[in-house]
């Protein structure tokens, strides 16, 4: 079997043998991590360039090992400022770092779909890093890893995705692969993080989270930005902690072998207890380590493959 | 000078006509419209196959001279015009300084003059500098030749404002054109809020930003008695609130784009910055609903919004990109292919909508018809032919048109403007 995508720009748009393929893959890949030597030579002399225009330390890192992991040679291309602030277009800039010659862009960009300025303009492979609001596939197969590892599988199994649902990258990214290897997935979160006609997307919408938490096996917790209380979104912190906060007693109405997860960074008495984040059913700091294991992944199947160098 | 426009299909709502006749022209001038009409010693366009109607106006355009001349001239929008059927366009004041003076508009009527045949109706700002707070000196501008005032892409927020623009227009016969848009609710959203949107993660616009301000602004006409137009009609709830306006006897009239009856939100899948304009392109429930509008005259008007922007400003990430395409080259053909060629929208309505009624709403009386003695100002078109817009076909000098490369079954064939002929190239 083999991957058929010249880029990975979103989880839309993926089978079930190309997400299977990726996290198959991926297992095979973790084991590179745990050699004393942890390097092979499977990217050697490709330049794959990191390109973020917004800040990122912990997915940017996660990228960077497994670049250097495969042995490839990689260029960190940062800037916090739009570059339409800076005065030079996003396009101009892609054209600049064209002729460096990458074999691969890494990107993280605040607008939704930026990409697409890209295509006609580079020969290079493009993985997404995020995009605005829209698709951050890596996460989203590092969760769908974590699940794997923990639940043997995804049909049927009952997914719960708990906090602000509108403006994270990873959600709709999560809830297009989680749907598609055949689980059920509920949001839940104040209606005004909740994004417009989020049903759409194929989940069910749950207000209330003691109820939303009933039968689940997997409860996921995303970060609360503190910026959404400021800009009116809810009261306090303490009110949302107080609705939405993951506790212990809360986690207990979900399946009892239910497993909570968090993509980081967390706000402990936000979004989660700490005995819950610390706690034997947490999977937290496994998602980080299967992170490097599906971007080394994802790299060596759009770069290494010689075969289907032409496809798609 | 006298010609002869032979055997056309002539379609003059104004007047009920649809029939195949002669037009004489004389002296720029409507001289008769008859059964085959003597053609000695005449110069003769043989319009055989083509529909003959009174000239197209189009009543909303951003020319973006003074101020904007890398996007859009005078000169190079007239010309697109021209090539567009338009005999006339009238011109939005958000120039760079805003048409707020009777000085700026003599300038651009100069530079119209100066730049073409087609002929430009100055839309004056609402207010002073566009800024909703003080009313511009409507009574100089009327005198300069104003006809409308509009501050289009700066909605006016304040209610009792607004109320005032109406009662000091009004009493000047001014036509106060309604950029109907709740900022707040629009927010920093660059699509139609719906379920493209969140597919996307582009944040959305709610189709209630463009319905509360029209449901206050018509409170507002029914108040002052005066008369309210609004600009780019895009959802339903629009269309119904108009809808229900003109049945109480409010003096409400309503345009509706080409984009707004030929694409949804899905084309933003692309995330392609040409697919991006304000308002925004909504669902598929919203295109049937201004169609419907179209259809039975609750929306008067098809104008083009012809907002040219340069390459270099469309080329970024969409939701940092401004706000608008070019028309006026494809708003004849797309109501043709999208409207008429689909029996949605009668060929006789579609004249009516380019030309009776925005000649109406401006209170050109001697355009919009071909009653004798009427402007000799004409649009002739087939309904056959084919246009397919290609780069080097766009007479304006900015390019952001989503249609090129599209095939639409309807052409220009002519623009008569005073008797002029100017056959399409």
């Amino acid at each position: 079997m083999s991957f058929h995508h010249r880029h990975l720009l979103g989880i839309e748009g993926l089978s079930a043998s190309d997400i299977s393929l990726i996290l198959d893959t991926a297992e095979k890949m973790r084991e590179v991590s745990e050699r004393p030597l942890k390097k092979v030579p499977a990217l050697r002399g490709k330049l794959v360039i990191n390109l973020f225009f917004e800040p990122s330390t912990r997915t940017r890192s996660s990228f960077e090992i497994a670049e250097k992991r495969l042995s490839a040679d990689t260029m960190n291309f940062s800037t916090s400022t739009s570059s339409v602030k800076k005065g030079e277009t996003f396009l101009d800039t892609v054209l600049t770092l064209e002729r460096m010659r990458p074999d691969c862009y890494v990107m993280r960009h605040g607008s939704p779909g930026a990409f697409h300025i890209m295509f006609p303009h580079t020969t290079a492979r493009l993985v997404n890093a995020g995009d605005g609001a829209h698709e951050h596939p890596t996460q989203a197969l590092l969760d769908a890893l974590t699940i794997r590892e923990n639940k043997g599988g995804f049909d049927g199994l009952n997914v719960l995705i708990v906090g602000d649902i509108a403006h994270p990258r990873v959600v709709r990214s999560n809830i297009h692969l989680l749907r598609t290897m055949g689980a059920n997935v509920t949001v839940c979160g104040p209606a005004t993080l909740m994004p417009p006609h989020v049903e759409r997307l194929g989940v069910e919408v749950v207000t209330n989270f003691e109820e939303a938490l009933r039968d689940k096996d997997v409860v996921m917790m995303l970060r609360i930005q503190l910026e959404r209380q400021r800009s009116g979104l809810f009261p306090s912190l303490l009110e949302y902690y107080k609705t939405y906060g993951l506790t212990r007693r809360r986690l207990a109405l979900a399946r009892e072998d239910a497993i909570v997860m968090h993509p980081g960074p967390m706000n402990r008495g936000v979004e989660i207890a700490s005995d819950v984040a610390d706690g034997p059913r947490s999977v937290i700091l496994d998602q980080v380590e299967n992170g490097v294991a599906i971007r080394m992944a994802v790299l060596y199947l759009l770069l290494s493959g010689g075969e289907d160098e032409a496809a798609d | 000078m006298k010609r002869l426009i032979k055997n056309g299909r002539v379609v003059d709502p104004s007047q009920g006509f649809d029939n195949t006749l002669d037009i004489l022209i004389k002296d720029g001038r409507i001289s008769n419209v008859d059964k085959k009409i003597s053609s000695k010693g005449l110069e003769v366009f043989d319009a055989t196959g083509l529909v003959v109607a009174p000239g197209f106006i189009d009543l909303h355009v951003h020319l973006r001279e003074p101020g904007f001349e890398h996007k859009e001239t005078i000169a190079s929008g007239l010309d697109a015009a021209l090539a567009g059927g338009f005999t006339g366009v009238c011109c939005m004041p958000n120039t760079e300084p805003v048409n707020d003076t009777a000085s700026t508009t003599r300038y651009i009527l100069d530079r119209a003059k100066a730049s073409g045949t087609v002929a430009v109706y100055p839309i004056a700002a609402i207010s002073k500098g566009s800024q909703g707070k003080e009313l511009a000196p409507y009574a100089e501008l009327r005198e300069e030749g104003v006809r409308a005032v509009s501050d289009d892409g700066m909605p006016v927020t304040n209610a009792a404002f607004m109320r005032r623009v109406l009662e000091y227009a009004g009493s000047l016969g001014l036509l106060v054109i309604d950029h109907a848009e709740d900022p707040w609710l629009t927010g920093d959203g660059s699509m139609h809020e719906g379920s493209v949107s969140v597919r996307l993660g582009l944040k959305g616009i709610p189709a209630a930003s463009e319905v509360i301000p029209i449901l206050r602004d018509i409170e507002l006409a029914r108040l002052t008695g005066q008369r309210i137009h609004i600009a780019h009609v895009s959802t339903r709830g629009a269309v119904e609130a108009i809808r229900t306006a003109k049945e109480q006897g409010v003096q409400v009239s309503a345009e509706a784009t080409p984009h707004h009856f030929s694409l949804t939100d899905e084309a933003v899948v692309s995330f392609d910055t040409r697919t991006k304009m304000s308002p925004p392109l909504r669902s598929q429930e919203d295109v049937d609903a201004v169609i419907e509008g179209l259809a039975d005259g609750t929306l008067d008007c098809i104008a083009s919004d012809h907002a040219p922007h340069a390459y270099e400003e469309k080329m970024v990430e969409f939701d940092q990109a401004p706000n608008g395409i070019i028309g006026l080259q494809t708003s004849v053909p797309l109501a043709l292919d999208q409207l008429v060629r689909t029996k949605k929208v009668s060929l006789d309505r579609m004249v009516d909508a380019f030309s009776c009624a925005p000649a109406r709403l401006l209170g050109l009386s001697d355009k919009g018809t071909l009653v004798p003695g009427a402007d000799a100002d004409l649009t002739i078109f087939s309904t056959r032919k084919q246009t397919c817009l290609r780069e080097e076909d766009i007479r304006s000098l900015s390019r952001n048109s989503p249609y090129l490369g599209m095939k639409l079954r309807g052409a220009v064939a002519a623009t008569v403007i005073g008797g002029t002929i100017h056959p399409a190239s």
